[in-house]
């Protein structure tokens, strides 16, 4: 498990000196459910690590980034925080009262500070509800105000996310809003208890492109004027970049890469955040530039690859990143996607079945098909070696054994790579040896 | 069937118009435009402004009840009639469509190699599996999904592997004409970035024409030839994709340019407002309330599509031309309508 409490405290802004938040080895995993036949026998199926050994702390009056692909975690984190998802292991601390340990009165009276808006406005309001109501609903839960001073405290939420005036709001109903106005109404509801944090949720993504840098700015204003901190939680770097004071990747699960947007932006460490900022399609004609895109998608969770998670997709991957059976397998796919159908056809016959890569292991058995030798199966690998030699995956190679079955492939012993700092920020990434590693990666042609 | 040289889509003055209790809603009106063999035309402009109707116009996919009007040109020829039987050889054949969301148009009871069959089979019926396959296999190859899926089913792959496989149904015909409707807005970053760059090269291997309808402005820099800007019902500006990017001159394409967050952002811009009711839209520019540099003879007269300097054709009085703008015409508008921050889309 890589989790260095000393490393985690990665650099923020000196202005932000005042911890908020701390989270500590926080882990979510989710239990596979598989049939009822193998839970009566007690067979563990496998479990899904969403949140996986993060640590993070949170200062007051900043905007924490969480940013990567669906199915990275960062919306899980962001619910664990305020206890939205079942936490496994780990702590959460605000203002050094543990959360994941409150229960009752105690919890309620923290919750009032942390609050949360969703991605989808249409599904976070009740659509029976009218807007006074909805918006109204948490001083009503939290016991905190009625009547006139119930109505005036939704007025004056309305009006500060600019649902003015707001008398003809009051009354409307969630379908009769546009999805910007939804999102503010939502925004009003979060903001109407005086929260200290706010948890959103990819705000901006489910609107159109005019509207979301008029919900930025509302949430920029009300960040000044209500003395808010942030996590924001997004897949849109464009947005990340220019929103948040400090910036944490996720990769299934995990924070590769975490440090000073600036910093982040102008130097990106970890490959994924190298090809996380590459993507972002530009506007201007004459700077867009062909890319090296990582090839495949984000993992399932329940079955993450061996070592680093993210080797499969790494240009920049070497042997200790964790190579294994099912990379063979890919290998062998991908391949066959570039060549004629006769030559697939011819191929496909001298392998037998590929299904047994699917087992995670350092060895790997690549059988001969019906009527082929080990020699057939070690000239179609030397083809696709001879194809294209700068492949990743052969750097995880140790040996070949041909034998008359077929060929068995050994592959270097990878290692899970933890945080550790590399220049101002923190990387999880083999590239940047810990320090005091004397043993440092081979020699990378980096761009 | 080579049609060299030759425009693949001619459309004139297209109108969809939608019944509604308050009237008719003018979601498309009067839109023309040409699309050449293997071009990429990108469709951009903010939601509500009939995008996803012209599209669907084009390939006679509106709901029934729409009122459509206008010409249409394929291949040299007049569009037939959608409820037609020449209509239903063509589509699919010739035409096709791009979808959102790739697991609503995939049967997930129906195998990959099925959904080929059942697609090549209703345009030539017969047709011998062996054919598909070795049809189906030569888009799947492009579209970088590996033979060895072909008889899978549709759950057991990833979101983005189900956009391509789309995109290889849709061209396992080789259709002369295709509508990406917002082809990528469900994918990840990267995933995006992938099938950007699938469609951007679906010209070299298959010449195929492409309507790409988003409302990521990014993409349309990295992927398209060709740009048209769609306000209210019409393209307001079109022209060279890099021209327009590089020098836009409707002050709807500035405007929707500046209020695009990208890397480059150091401040937030936004246009004010939302998109005009289509049923009863603004008197002469539909843009005048939200424009900037609206004039006088924006509030009361439809401008006239002009060709301006860098080669795109441009909806805009500021633009002229002069002889046609009434005296006093060119005062600026002050009335620039109080319009709530809330008002919006």
């Amino acid at each position: 498990m890589p989790t260095k409490p000393e490393a985690a405290r990665a650099p923020r802004r000196a202005e932000h000196d005042e911890t908020l938040l701390s989270i500590r080895d926080l882990r979510v995993h989710y239990a596979l459910r598989g049939s009822s036949l193998a839970r009566l026998f007690g067979r563990d199926v496998g479990t899904v690590k969403a949140v996986d050994g993060i640590d993070l702390e949170i200062a007051k009056g900043e905007v924490l980034g969480l940013v990567g692909e669906s199915g990275s975690g960062k919306s899980t984190l962001g619910r664990a925080v305020l206890g939205l998802a079942p936490i496994t292991g780990g702590s959460i601390a605000y203002e050094e009262r543990r959360i994941e340990t409150m229960s009752g009165r105690a919890l309620r009276e923290v919750r009032r500070n942390l609050q949360m808006v969703f991605q989808d406005p249409s599904a976070a309001l009740n659509p029976a509800m009218d807007i006074e109501t909805a918006v109204g609903h948490p001083l009503r839960i939290h016991r905190l105000a009625r009547g006139d001073e119930l109505r005036r405290r939704v007025v004056d939420a309305l009006e500060r996310v600019g649902l003015s005036p707001a008398d003809q709001f009051l009354t409307k109903y969630p379908g009769e809003l546009s999805g910007g106005q939804k999102q503010r109404a939502v925004i009003a509801r979060a903001i109407i208890l005086d929260p200290v944090l706010l948890i959103a949720d990819e705000p901006i993504s489910m609107l159109d492109m005019s509207v979301r840098s008029k919900l930025l700015q509302l949430m920029l204003d009300l960040k000044a004027d209500l003395d808010l901190t942030y996590v924001y939680i997004t897949h849109d770097l464009a947005s990340a970049k220019f929103f948040c004071d400090r910036v944490a990747i996720m990769y299934l699960g995990r924070v590769v890469e975490i440090g000073t947007t600036e910093e982040i932006f102008a130097d990106p460490k970890h490959p994924y955040t190298q090809s996380l900022v590459g993507a972002i399609p530009d506007l201007d004609p004459d700077r867009s530039t062909p890319r090296d895109l990582p090839r495949g998608e984000i993992p399932d969770a329940a079955s993450p690859p061996l070592g680093c998670a993210f080797h499969p997709r790494c240009p920049q991957a070497f042997d200790k990143c964790g190579w294994e059976s099912r990379d063979l397998r890919v290998l062998l796919e991908s391949h066959w996607t570039t060549v004629p159908e006769a030559e697939y056809d011819a191929e496909r016959a001298i392998i037998g079945d590929v299904d047994a890569l699917d087992l995670p292991d350092h060895v790997a058995a690549l059988p001969a098909g019906r009527g082929h030798s080990g020699g057939d199966v070690e000239r179609v690998l030397d083809t696709i070696h001879a194809a294209d030699p700068d492949e990743p995956f052969w750097r995880g190679v140790r040996q070949r054994r041909v034998v008359d079955a077929g060929v068995g492939i050994d592959f270097h012993e990878g290692e899970d790579p933890a945080l550790r700092p590399a220049g101002g920020v923190q990387v999880a990434c083999h590239l940047y040896p810990p320090p005091g590693d004397a043993a440092g990666p081979p020699p990378q042609p980096k761009e | 069937m080579s049609t060299t040289g030759q425009d693949v889509l001619s459309v004139r003055d297209l109108r969809v118009w939608y019944g509604t209790e308050r009237g008719a809603a003018r979601a498309v009106d009067g839109v023309s435009f040409d699309l050449r063999p293997g071009e990429i035309l990108g469709l951009v402009g903010e939601s509500g402004c009939g995008k996803t109707t012209l599209g669907r116009g084009l390939l006679g996919l509106l709901p029934r009840g729409a009122f459509v009007d206008g010409d249409v040109t394929f291949k040299g020829k007049p569009m037939p009639a959608v409820a037609s039987k020449e209509y239903r050889a063509l589509r699919g054949a010739e035409l096709g469509m791009i979808f959102q969301e790739p697991m609503t148009r995939l049967n997930p009871l129906m195998r990959i190699s099925e959904h080929f069959e059942e697609t090549v089979r209703a345009h030539h019926p017969g047709v011998s599996r062996e054919r598909v396959r070795h049809a189906a296999l030569e888009v799947l190859r492009v579209m970088g999904i590996p033979p060895t899926r072909y008889r899978s089913y549709p759950h057991e792959f990833s979101g983005g592997m189900r956009q391509r496989l789309t995109i290889a149904l849709a061209l396992v015909l080789r259709p002369a004409f295709i509508v990406a409707d917002e082809p990528t807005t469900a994918l990840d970053v990267l995933v995006e970035a992938q099938i950007i760059k699938i469609l951007a090269d679906l010209r070299r291997e298959f010449d195929t024409s492409l309507l790409l309808i988003t409302h990521n402005l990014g993409i349309v820099s990295e992927a398209c030839d060709r740009v048209a800007v769609m306000y209210a019902g019409r393209i307001v500006e079109i022209g060279d994709a890099r021209q327009v990017f590089r020098s836009p001159q409707h002050p709807y394409t500035q405007e929707l340019l500046r209020s695009t967050i990208s890397l480059s952002t150091t401040g937030l811009s936004f246009i004010p407002g939302s998109p005009p009711d289509l049923v009863d839209p603004p008197a002469g520019c539909r843009f005048h309330p939200r424009c900037p540099h609206a004039m006088r003879v924006c509030a009361t007269q439809a401008p006239v599509p002009l060709e301006v300097a860098g080669g795109q054709r441009v909806e805009c009085w500021l633009h002229g031309p002069e002889s046609q703008v009434p005296p006093g015409g060119g005062e600026p508008l002050h009335v620039r309508e109080e319009l709530s921050v809330a008002d919006e889309a």
